[in-house]
């Protein structure tokens, strides 16, 4: 059984359990449109400031949520010690970081895909660069959020104050990716004349590269304890 | 002719957290198809001993052979050859019996069209309630799916934690009858309980722990009497 496979079992799992249980997209879903209707209210109440600010609203609200859909992705794992169950299978670790990770790929792509024309709805904003370019931000910035979502959910899943602390460990790290995906996402919305865009996908996609590779390297190693 | 390798050996095993040894000096001698029966009081060492065997906790200090594989270089191929039955029947709630079974038989790379699944159902008794949700059993009908989980292994080695906890008298023979027929099949086993008197009879030999460290090594039927000798002492 190759990781390869192992992965796929893993992520038939969680796609499984996210099925069975819709509540976790519905819960998120709600908090991630809350969060979006609130930034409006702080906001000035002036067309052009909404629409420039429309990006950073979005990506605040998917970091924001991936929060708690990190934490609930991980609650199933733990509620009756199931994880452990799998780690006593000759299961290799890595498999089940790349299954969970992607499962929470998956799952912030549905809600980003869900949040994004609400966005623009909500803040006036349209898209006048690159269609192409804006969906690349939007895979790699929220596999950029679910790589080091994982892992930290997966070593704070058995502490005490799991609500605290994941974000706390994430949030620095994020912080490069989230720039580069305000900035993107920006661009793409108002218009791309200079070409920047291109560079802040490199940019995001090398911190993908770091995240992923990192990140399933470490899972081994804090889940054995 | 050639010398075939215990099924599980433990050299000076230990385990501590922080300053505090949970287990110390563990030596254990088991070979194929043999069983031990580990008492001891609460906190002694029991479930610390079977998570180190199972290689779900590193060893602090000492090491674990399994069919002559040191656990610690090579874990994949010794948990290969065990399986562990916890306290916590590690079952996704919202999947059902069968999902939960398929989840692990997925995992370890089982053929699809299997009839593994329902014919474990059967045996543990639940193949009437195979599509219900593991979140409407109650905790004896999970200790049976969890069984038959560990039966999906097809371990060579299996390690029982308080595999009478959460059952009824109806449930005590099931565990009995299972004890039973996995050792005729000449798998090697390895069971803690505080039922001894009702263990002892199944299973080969007895290891007492106490506060973490080995205190009475001998056959299983003699352990209820070395037990309390030491709780009376």
């Amino acid at each position: 059984m190759n990781v390869l496979s192992q992965c796929w079992a893993v992520l038939a799992k969680d796609i499984l359990l996210d099925l069975r249980g819709s509540s976790r997209l519905t819960a998120v879903l709600f908090f991630a449109m809350m969060t979006l209707l609130l930034f409006s209210f702080g906001s000035e109440p002036d067309p052009e400031s909404m629409r420039r600010h429309a990006a950073g609203y979005l990506w605040l609200a998917l970091l924001l949520s991936s929060v708690l859909a990190l934490g609930e992705s991980f609650r199933s794992e733990v509620e009756d010690e199931a994880l452990e169950g799998l780690r006593l299978l000759p299961v290799d670790p890595r498999a089940l970081f790349y299954g969970k990770a992607l499962s929470n790929t998956l799952f912030l792509l549905v809600l980003a895909t869900i949040l994004l024309p609400l966005s623009l709805g909500l803040y006036g904003a349209e898209v006048r660069g690159s269609l192409t370019s804006l969906i690349g931000f939007i895979i790699l910035g929220t596999a950029g959020l679910a790589a080091p979502g994982c892992l930290y959910a997966a070593m704070t899943s058995q502490a005490r104050g799991q609500d605290v602390l994941l974000p706390l460990l994430l949030f620095p790290l994020v912080v490069p990716v989230l720039i580069a995906c305000v900035k993107g996402t920006g661009l793409c919305l108002s218009g791309d004349a200079m070409g920047q865009a291109s560079s802040l996908l490199s940019v995001v996609a090398t911190f993908d590269l770091v995240y992923w590779s990192v990140c399933g390297l470490l899972f081994g190693k804090v889940i054995d304890e | 002719m050639a010398i075939k390798a215990p099924a599980l050996q433990a050299e000076n095993l230990a385990r501590g957290y922080g300053d505090r040894w949970a287990l110390s000096g563990l030596n254990l001698e088991l070979a194929q198809g043999r069983s031990l029966l580990l008492a001891g009081a609460n906190g002694a060492g029991k479930t610390t001993t079977l998570r180190l065997l199972a290689t779900t906790l590193q060893p602090s200090e000492g090491s674990l052979r399994v069919f002559g594989v040191d656990s610690r270089h090579d874990p994949m191929t010794v948990r290969r050859h065990i399986a562990l039955l916890t306290h916590r029947t590690q079952l996704y709630n919202e999947l059902t019996a069968s999902e939960n079974l398929q989840v692990s038989a997925r995992l370890m790379g089982l053929r699809r069209d299997s009839n593994r699944i329902p014919a474990l159902l059967e045996r543990v008794g639940l193949s009437s309630r195979s599509n219900d949700r593991a979140r409407s059993f109650s905790a004896g009908m999970r200790k049976r799916l969890a069984f038959a989980r560990l039966l999906l292994q097809d371990p060579q080695i299996i390690l029982l934690d308080e595999p009478y906890g959460q059952l009824d008298p109806e449930g005590f023979v099931f565990v009995d009858n299972l004890v039973a027929q996995l050792l005729e099949e000449g798998r090697t086993l390895v069971l803690s309980t505080h039922l001894l008197e009702r263990a002892s009879s199944m299973l080969d030999s007895g290891l007492l722990l106490c506060a973490g460290r080995m205190a009475w090594v001998g056959p299983a039927k003699d352990l209820p009497t070395a037990f309390a000798a030491t709780v009376s002492s």
